[in-house]
Order: structure tokens, then sequence, then C-alpha cells
């Protein structure tokens, strides 16, 4: 071998192996060089006051989160104001991932500097994994319902919505767009519905499905101890003719394959505003007679690289600007209750919720874990 | 590499030191120095991840006590219920568009490689290799919008299937075939090149059919080629999951899915070993498909080393 071609491989060897050592590296400490150690603090006035706070997130400058959306819940509005406002670059990875995907990182990135600070994960993925995040209430704890959050800090609901069902008129025609589920099961308007409902994905794997299918159980005798008759009523909608399985998004509806959308409302608000634009009109409804509501949960990494900034996130969201801009993004903020007493809800932005009469049930632990089970034990069968 | 002589000594002036008769051997590493790079490779990049899965597989972790213990309740579970419809399921697919694909491919492969178009092979092949690896959500898309609900030709499908959904098992036996047949075409275009014209005309000369030479000229030094196409696209249309879930939903039991949905999903969470103990399965599934092939392989090959 001649000597160019030696030095060649050997320079190629050195760069793949330096490309391979180069990209983990251990997080360097807190940094804060203060006298608080944030990751420890379990609430702002704790570590030393909101100012400390924010001195602290500051001199941190980053912020690493996960699988959060631009177009979801109005994040990408939130995570543009907080760096303009406090100077802290923030950096999403893998932005269209799943709660499955948050909490495999933060088992598998402890320790690293690009791990996630802060998760946004569905009840199923916050309940179990407690263990992984670190206790901390924001100032605003009180105005979170019980409810919806661990009393220890550990979890805290953020946003969530109701079920709704969305239609496309246009593309229906001998009938009126549904209202309820049981007009979805109709067979006077089998015809008219003929291939045209979906729901958001797989209910074995998506929220918004396995949610779906919670509201049609609930609309037809089940409760949040029996989803059975929520897959029933799908297989029904099956046999009918009028059920596509096809995950329904932005894109599909627009087409014309999946008019109507049984979705979170976030989803079907945001998709009406998207296609109003394209000159499609689409009306989002809660059914009366399945009221089905979650929330996501917000956690901050026990090992978060950025303690600081992340309880500084975490009090973001939860300030009134903060929880304005979920609504902004046609979510229910979780402080939706304190804050209309409060009169700190922003008009405007409330105005993009449809009226909802009657109160939501929250599934617990237990009942999401029986749930999963039976679905996944029997939607493909009923549905196949 | 240098190889290292005295040079020769000239006259008998010298007579201290023993004259070098041999040349020193350089040091020879053959083949195993030639393939190691590879070794070391497959061994970190394939060997390990299959180790992970092994042991991750056996591992369980009791959610109430939190304590995580070997068991072999995870590769149970995954070969009994749901999993197993699923996995059956799999199989059925990928066979069934597997051997859609090597003949549907194979046809084409021949047509492009008989015809006189330099131009029409080149863009074939390229758009092959594109095609190939097209899949998932785009894919999904397309198929939605030519042939679900509302799809354009759909309304012609649905004349010679009445009873015709995108988002059944039928469903998706039409839309696997888009990206195995180039895989196929890209795989036996090679082999249907080396058939010279002048055995054809030799088989002809010799008093022999089309059908005669294709049985005992063509067909076996095909073989070989054409059995590595269909086990490409088996294991690649074994592989496919985004498309899957994008038109279906979980309707079609897929094994697939269901590793996803344990694994990167939004509903189930603790099971990850269960979906490790899944992949270990399709792992074995592979496997068995290679006990199968490679005998075939060496049988169908054979007569050409002879």
């Amino acid at each position: 071998m001649n000597r160019v071609t030696k030095l060649a491989s050997v320079a190629a060897g050195i760069a793949l192996a330096a490309t391979a050592c180069g990209n983990s590296s251990t997080s360097t400490s807190s940094g804060s060089g203060s006298s608080t150690d944030w990751s420890k603090s379990t609430s702002a006035t704790a570590g030393g006051g909101m100012d400390a706070l924010v001195a602290a997130a500051k001199k941190e400058g980053s912020l690493n989160v996960i699988t959060l959306p631009r177009t979801w819940a109005n994040y990408g509005k939130l995570m543009d104001d907080f760096t303009a406002k406090y100077g802290i670059k923030i950096t999403d990875a893998n932005p269209d991932g799943s709660s499955g995907d948050e909490i495999t990182a933060l088992q598998h990135q402890k320790g690293l500097a690009a791990a996630p600070d802060v998760v946004d994960v569905g009840n199923s993925h916050a309940l179990p994994y407690v263990s992984l995040f670190a206790p901390y209430k924001v100032a605003t704890w009180s105005d979170i319902p019980d409810t919806l959050k661990n009393s220890n800090g550990a979890w805290y609901g953020d946003y969530g919505g109701y079920i709704t069902i969305a239609c496309d008129a246009s593309k229906i025609s001998g009938t009126s767009c549904p209202t309820t589920f049981a007009d979805l099961a109709k067979p006077a308007n089998a015809a008219a519905y003929k291939g045209k409902v979906a729901i958001n994905g797989d209910p074995t794997s998506a929220n918004a499905a396995f949610s779906a299918v919670w509201a049609a159980s609930l609309a037809n005798g089940g409760s949040l101890d029996n989803i059975q008759p929520g897959i029933d009523f799908f297989a029904k909608l099956k046999s009918l003719g009028v059920f596509n399985a096809t995950h329904s998004t932005e894109s599909t509806i627009e087409q014309g394959s999946t008019p109507i959308s049984v979705d979170w409302e976030f989803n079907n608000s945001q998709y009406a505003a998207d296609l109003k634009a394209k000159g499609i009109t689409l009306t989002v409804a809660v059914p009366g007679d399945g009221l089905y509501s979650a929330y996501y949960d917000q956690a901050i990494n026990k090992y978060a690289p950025h303690p600081a900034a992340a309880r500084l996130w975490e009090e973001y969201l939860y300030s009134t600007t903060g929880q304005n801009d979920f609504m902004g993004g046609y979510a229910r903020p979780a402080e939706f209750d304190a804050m209309q007493t409060a009169n700190t809800l922003d008009a405007a932005d409330l105005a993009n919720l449809p009226k909802v009469t009657g109160t939501p049930q929250i599934a617990t632990g237990a009942q999401l874990t029986a749930a999963q089970n039976t679905v996944t034990a029997k939607w493909a069968s009923a549905l196949g | 590499m240098a190889i290292a002589t005295d040079p020769p000594r000239t006259g008998a002036a010298d007579s201290a030191l023993p004259r070098r008769t041999t040349r020193r051997r350089p040091r020879n590493l053959g083949a195993w120095g030639a393939v190691a790079p590879l070794l070391v490779y497959s061994a970190v990049f394939l060997g390990l991840p299959v180790w992970a899965l092994l042991y991750q597989s056996i591992r369980r972790t009791d959610p109430a006590t939190g304590v995580t213990s070997f068991t072999g309740q995870n590769l149970t579970e995954s070969w009994h219920g749901i999993y197993l419809t699923a996995m059956w399921g799999s199989i059925r697919l990928s066979l069934l568009t597997a051997v859609v694909s090597a003949v549907v491919g194979l046809v084409t492969a021949q047509a492009i490689a008989q015809s006189r178009g330099r131009l029409l092979k080149q863009a074939v092949l390229t758009a092959s290799g594109v095609l190939a690896n097209f899949g998932g959500i785009p894919l999904a898309f397309c198929f939605i919008a030519a042939a679900g609900t509302a799809g354009e030709a759909t309304g012609l499908i649905r004349k010679i299937d009445p009873g015709f959904a995108l988002d059944t098992f039928t469903g998706l036996v039409l839309v696997y075939p888009y990206f195995l047949i180039p895989l196929m075409v890209l795989t036996t275009m090679p082999a249907l090149d080396g058939l010279r014209r002048q055995w054809r005309e030799a088989a002809a000369n010799l008093g022999g059919s089309a059908w005669d030479y294709w049985r005992h000229v063509g067909g076996p030094i095909l073989l070989p080629a054409l059995l590595g196409g269909f086990v490409l696209c088996f294991g690649s249309s074994f592989a496919a999951y985004a498309t899957a879930q994008a038109l279906t939903s979980g309707t079609v039991p897929l094994i697939t899915t269901r590793i996803a949905s344990v694994l990167s999903g939004n509903v189930l969470a603790g099971q990850e070993n269960l979906g490790m103990a899944m992949s270990l399965d399709t792992i074995v599934i592979c496997a068995l498909m290679m006990a199968v092939y490679l005998p075939l392989r060496a049988r169908s090959a054979r007569w050409l080393d002879s």
C-alpha cells in the first residue's frame, strides 16, 4: 500500500472514531455558581424566590424540550415568547414523537447534556413514571384542580380538551353534520356518512384515538371502568360502512377522505382555523352524550441538565400568559376554573373554545390501565 | 508495506556477519485481516442490539414493587393472543405481497432488460432505486388520495371489486407492491442482463421452444437471484409499519404496529420489555426464513459451480 493510501486510511479511522466518541458528553454541573441547587428545589420560594430563579435560568441559557410540535396547543408561540422574554434558547428534540419516546429519552439519556429538561406526556405515561420526575410546585399551584395533579408535585396537568366531532358539511350530502355519537350510528345516516368517519390513529397507540373510543363508550352505556361499549360502537360503525380506519389528519380532511373526524377539540379547532383559509368550513361540536376529557401533564426531569430553566419554563406555562396561550391553541388550560373566577381569561382566546355543558370525569391510573388492556386485546378483532 | 531485506552483499570482504540468505516474510493477515473491519462493524451495530434485545426481553419490572427480574413471561405473552394474531397477519401479508411483487417484478424486469432503449433501462433502474425506499406516510397519503374513500381511482377499482376499501388487508396488499416491485426489479435486473441472447438462439437451434428455454436454461440460471429477490421483498414487507399504521390504524393486526404501539406510543406504558420480546420474535421469523432460503439457494446454484 503506498504512502498516500496509508495516510488516508489512518485519517479516516481517526475521523470515524472522533465522531463516534464526540457525540455524547456528560453534562457539566448546573453552573449556577450560586448557593441554590435548583435541581433539588421544590418551588420557586424554596429556592430563593422568582428573581433568583430567573437569574439562574438565564445563566443556564438553554432549555431542552421534547416532542412539542409547534402547531400543537400553541407551543410554537409559547416557545417563541419564552425565548423572547428570558433570552433562553429552546431546543425541541423529535417534535413529532410520542409520550413513549419522551419517557424513553428520560430513561436512557440520563446524564447527557441533550437530555430533556421537561416533558409533556399523557396521563398514561405520567402516572407510572413518578420516579423519573422531580417534584416541583409552581407559584399558581393552588389554581390547578386536585384531580389534575400529583399531590407531591411530580406531575401536573397543563392543558386538555374534550373529544369533539368535526365535520365538513360540503362533503356530506343528504343529511346534516353529526353532533353526537348517536348521530354517527343512525342507520338513516349511513349512506351519507359512508366511509367518512375517522379517528386520530390507532387506539392502542394514539391517545386521541383511545380517548375517542372512551368517549363513545360513555355515550353508549359504558363508564370509566368499562370501555367495551366504545369498541362495540366502532365495530357497529364499521359494519354500517361508516367507519374509515385511515388516520385522520388535516390533509385527509382537506382531501375529503375523512370529513368527519373524532379528535381532541384542540386538534379539530386548529384544523378548522387552518382550513378556513383554504375555503373549507369545519364545524366542531362537543358531543353531549359522550363527554370525555383528558389533560396532558407537565413534569420536570429529575436529572435535568438545566434545572433552573426547566422550573422557569413551568412557571411560565402556568402564568396567566401561558395558560391563555394554550387557549389560543384551542386547548383548555388546567387552571381554567380558577382563572374564570379571577376573571383573568383572555376574552379573544376564550372565544376559541366551544361551549360545553356538563362536568367531565377524569380517569384514575387503575381505570386507564384496565381500559388500555381491553382495547389492546379487543380492537383488532372487533374491527378487523 | 515495505519488505525488509538487506541489500545483497557484494564480495566476501565482510565475513564477520553471516550472510542473509532468506528474505524476511511480510506479515500477512490474509482474508481475515481484510474482513475484520466488517466483522467489527457488524458485531457493534448488529450484534450488540440483538444482544440488548435478548437481554431486555427476558427482564420485567413488577409495577407494584419496582423490582426488575428475569422472566420468560414476555416471550410467552408475545406468542399468544393478539400478538400471535399480529405475527401471523404480518407473515401472511409479507408472503402474499412478496409473491405478487416477485412475479410482477420479474416480468417487468424482463421487459426492461429485453428492450433496446438504453435510456429506458437507465431511467427504470434509477426510478426503482428511489421508489424501493418510498414508503411510510407519504406513500400512505398518495394512496389515500388515489384509492381512499374520496380517491380519484376508487370508482375504477370498485368496478372490479365492489367491496374494496383501502383500510383493509386487501388495501395493504395493493399498497405494498408499490415499493416491493421496484426492489424486485433492482435485484433481478443484473441476473436478467446476464442471460445471453446466444443461449436463446442455441436452444432454438437445438429444437427447443420458448418454454423449453426458460425451463432448462433461463430458469435455473435466474433461480438464485429470484429467490434472493423474494426474500428481500419478504423482509422489506415484514418490516414496513408506518404505511400500515397510517392506513389501517391498527384494524389489520401486524406485529410491527404492535411493537410501535408498545415502544413508542401514547397509550401503553411500562411494556417495553414486551416490545423487545416481540422484536426478538421477528428476528426468529427472519432466521427461519433464512434457514429455508439458504439451502434452497445453495441447491439452485449448485449446478452453476460444477
